[in-house]
């Protein structure tokens, strides 16, 4: 029993971790049809500027206060706000119409950010310093369960909550999810479409820079590889919950996470080939995903 | 006929039938559009004058609604369009339409996955008042269902409210591409009547097949063939010439 | 053309100082591997480019049937201790079947889909080779090739013009090959699938056909271009099967002029031998000089080329091949 509850918390968390990384893809995905393979390099430099912040404010020692945390989790969400924005408006907005040319420059950004990480501060795992209570675990019907767990769950949820109140509440999420279903349309009622492009890049990134200090604390550090491990298990969380669904992200992301550490535990290494093999069959089922739009 | 005579001839008829017209509002000359290697537009010229109802008129596939979205900028093309004497092709799509155009395209194009009231919330703009009474006015049973999914609506009732989201706004153009498309007999009848109504202040460029709603609205007519305009004029002398008609539409008025 | 082969073809006699460009004099043993493998990278890019220049299908899986083809090959010489042909047979029916039943599955899906299930296939495959069930590929740390079984002109660094000559023939073969099939009826049925899959569809044909057969030519010359590269290196490292290796081939293919006569074969030549030798340059004394800021970024060759490959693409879509011929002729 403790087993299975360790084994579904870790899961969930996992899976939280995708959300975070697949919901900006979703998004873009969802408006502007571009595959943003420059997703993971945002969560790498979100993850590598958390990373220099907390080392700097930890001076040496291991962990960091609340307010430092918090300090790195903002600085990780601005990082990817600021890169998103940039992105879109630089690489992205000038080949407007080109979109298999707006997949290959996020290709090439990739390639660029990647690169730049491994020289700038080398190609090693850095040591993600987190506060003292992420390291302790908690008593959960008889199973021991690592706080970090608990603290990717609830980012995932409040991120969840965050985007949802932005799509339903406000006049940009409107227009976000009107273009979603037709964009053409929106630009036909006299709304200029590419300020939502920006903003969704500006808010995908955001939340893969949140991702990116949070897979540091999943993982215990950040390490240049980072950013590719965790855009090719979101684009299958993506693909799965179909492409422009938020909700349909959070689903499919919870059901990989479950899907991979269960797999895991029963035979060792499975994980990763049963996702692979869950989207083979949710593409040759529904080529559209689970939730994705007719259209 | 080379079309640049065709239009030629075409451009005279429009000065003369628009003699009563000082200036026209929309000016269309030499449209072409290519999409996927098909040459849709072929050099389409005409006027749109500034009062009464132009319709659109030709076959299946002759490049109606493609002229529409050509004028919008939706796709690409060559060629000028001028709007009030002002040139349109430099122009983005959102800015033609802020300019004072509404659109109602084809198949409605409602968002099926908002609300209807969401659906009209996204037409209102910065600074100007919504014309909520009168598109409640004009269409009651939007009132009545706006917290519903504009994808729950019946055929007519999207219809409605695709007219609805392009007159809630004023505006001083309607492009609006076969509204009774699929519609029943007494849908057509109210959708053309609510049309009559919006278009007794507004001048509007019409696509329509069904020729009695034709009757009903359309001050002048321009038909176009293979993507190129073959004839333009006072819309009751080409309804009135019943082998004109047939030749130009392949049907009987 | 023909002067170019045969200035190619005759490469491995001629001593000559390259001042650096190359590792060393122009026929001594490491500058001819680095040009085979540039032979073998632009022959594999040009294998991608029937794909996604020529036919339309964005596949992210390509770098899948490289790898079986260089990882059967190894196997069969190395584990299963079979003979130069006996593993060369074996793998080019590896490298029939395995691409018919995966392209069978995945052309069930087209566009953004068909780009998703390829690299999920590929995805499948890195986590075969890297966790190794059944102790065969060497896992993380791949596998060297056995030279036991093989001819002995394949064998020690003396002999490495005869690997350069056999890259040389590899790329020859690919190049006819393609060349070939794309002038041909079908090549042309290929186009029109990349122009409009619904034309091809009224005119009676059944496009799934044609790119099912596209997907196989392709993948399997992209499997013997993988025996090429293991003869050519010597081993094999599960860095081939990954997603990466897939979008570096589709860098190639974009830098030099998707869907051109040359432009595959000159982006994979030019991408092989900047990625190999930027490292070299960056370690000379002249480059030791700059100020950081300048010598970090520079002395990553996957910066270097990231930054051209998005030049390339923001100004010149065509490729670096219309810079010599603009403009760009499509291959018709």
């Amino acid at each position: 029993m403790s087993t299975i509850v360790l084994l579904a918390i870790t899961g969930i968390g996992l899976g939280g971790l995708y959300f975070l990384v697949a919901a900006g893809l979703a998004l873009i995905f969802g408006l502007m049809r571009v595959l943003n393979f420059a997703h993971g390099a945002f969560l790498l430099l979100g993850g590598y500027f958390a990373w220099l912040v907390g080392a700097y404010l930890a001076g040496g020692a291991a962990t960091v206060s609340n307010l430092q945390f918090l300090a790195m989790l903002f600085v990780a969400t601005l990082t990817g706000a600021v890169i998103g924005t940039l992105t879109e408006l630089v690489l992205i907005r000038p080949l407007y119409r080109r979109e298999i040319a707006q997949v290959l420059v996020t290709v090439g950004l990739t390639l660029v950010i990647g690169a730049l990480v491994i020289g700038v501060w080398g190609a090693d795992p850095k040591t993600f310093p987190v506060p003292a209570w992420v390291h302790r675990t908690t008593h959960v019907l008889g199973a021991n369960v690592p706080n970090s767990r608990f603290l990717l769950i609830g980012a995932a949820l409040a991120v969840l909550g965050a985007l949802q109140l932005f799509l339903r509440r406000t006049r940009y999420g409107l227009i976000v999810r009107a273009g979603v279903e037709n964009r053409t349309m929106v630009t036909a009622m006299g709304i200029d479409v590419r300020r939502a492009f920006t903003l969704v890049f500006a808010l995908g990134g955001a939340v893969a820079g949140l991702g990116g200090a949070l897979a540091g604390v999943n993982f215990g550090a950040v390490s240049p590889g980072l950013g590719t491990a965790l855009l090719i298990d979101a684009f299958i969380v993506v693909v799965i919950g179909g492409l422009g669904s938020i909700t349909g992200a959070a689903l499919a992301a919870l059901a990989v996470g479950l899907l991979q550490q269960f797999a895991n535990y029963y035979i060792v290494g499975v994980g990763d080939l049963s996702i692979v093999l869950l989207l083979v069959l949710v593409l040759l089922v529904r080529p559209r995903g689970v939730l994705g739009s007719a259209t | 006929m080379t079309s640049d005579t065709a239009n030629a001839a075409v451009s005279e008829r429009n000065t003369g039938g628009a003699s009563a017209h000082p200036a026209p509002l929309l000016e269309v000359r030499d449209l072409h559009v290519r999409l996927g290697g098909s040459h849709i537009l072929q050099g389409a010229s005409f006027d749109v004058p500034a009062r009464g109802v132009t319709a659109l008129l030709g076959r299946n596939g002759v490049g109606k609604t493609t002229t529409l979205r050509a004028i919008l900028g939706i796709v690409p093309r060559t060629g000028t369009v001028s709007f009030d004497a002002q040139p349109l092709e430099s122009v983005p799509t959102f800015r033609i339409i802020l300019r004072g155009i509404g659109y109602v395209p084809e198949d409605r194009d409602v968002f099926a996955g908002l609300t209807v009231a969401e659906n009209l919330a996204l037409a209102e703009r910065h600074g100007v008042p919504p014309r909520y009474d009168l598109v409640f006015d004009l269409f009651p049973d939007l009132r009545t269902r706006r917290r519903q999914l504009a994808g729950t609506l019946s055929g007519g009732q999207q219809q409605m409210l695709s007219i609805a989201r392009a007159l809630l706004n004023p505006a001083r153009l309607l492009l609006i591409d076969e509204p009774t498309k699929g519609l029943s007999p007494r849908l057509v009848t109210e959708t053309v009547e609510a049309l009559a109504r919006a278009a007794a202040d507004v001048p509007v460029l019409l696509v329509e097949q069904n020729l009695a709603a034709v009757h009903r609205l359309a001050d002048h007519a321009v038909v176009m063939t293979g993507g190129r305009v073959v004839h333009a004029g006072p819309a009751a002398d080409l309804l009135g010439d019943a082998v004109l008609t047939r030749r130009l539409l392949g049907v009987s008025a | 053309m023909l002067i170019v082969a045969i200035a190619l073809v005759v490469v491995p006699f001629i001593d000559l100082p390259t001042a650096g460009i190359l590792p060393d004099r122009l026929n001594a043993p490491g500058s001819l591997q680095l040009l085979g493998l540039c032979l073998v990278f632009g022959a594999l890019a040009m294998t991608y480019d029937l794909l996604f220049g020529f036919t339309g299908l964005l596949s992210f899986g390509h770098a899948l049937f490289f790898a079986a083809g260089a990882y059967t090959f190894v196997i069969a010489v190395t584990v299963l201790r079979l003979s130069g042909p006996a593993a060369l047979g074996i793998t080019v029916a590896v490298a029939l079947l395995l691409p018919l039943a995966i392209g069978a599955v995945s052309l069930r899906t087209s566009g953004i889909a068909f780009a998703m299930v390829t690299l999920a296939f590929a995805q499948a495959g890195a986590v075969i080779v890297g966790q190794d069930p059944w102790h065969a590929t060497g896992g993380e740390l791949g596998l060297g090739m056995s030279y036991e079984k093989l001819p002995q002109f394949l064998v020690g660094v003396v002999n490495t013009r005869y690997l350069y000559w056999i890259s040389l023939a590899l790329l020859i073969m690919v190049a006819g090959i393609i060349w070939w099939i794309s002038g041909s009826v079908t090549g042309r049925v290929w186009q029109a699938i990349r122009e409009n899959e619904r034309r091809v569809q009224i005119l009676g044909l059944r496009p799934y056909t044609f790119k099912l057969l596209a997907f196989v030519s392709a993948s399997f010359l992209a499997a013997m271009c993988g025996v090429a590269f293991v003869l050519l290196v010597g081993g094999v490292n599960p860095s081939i099967v990954s997603a990466e290796f897939t979008l570096t081939l589709l860098v190639m293919v974009v830098l030099g002029g998707a869907g051109t006569r040359w432009g595959a074969l000159v982006g994979g030549i030019v991408y092989t031998f900047l990625d190999q030798r930027l490292v070299a340059m960056a370690g000379s004394q002249a480059f030791a000089s700059l100020p950081a800021p300048l010598r970090v970024p520079l002395s990553q060759p996957l910066f270097i080329l990231g930054v051209i490959f998005i030049l390339v693409i923001l100004f010149r879509p065509a490729g670096i091949v219309s810079l010599f011929s603009p403009p760009a002729r499509r291959r018709e």
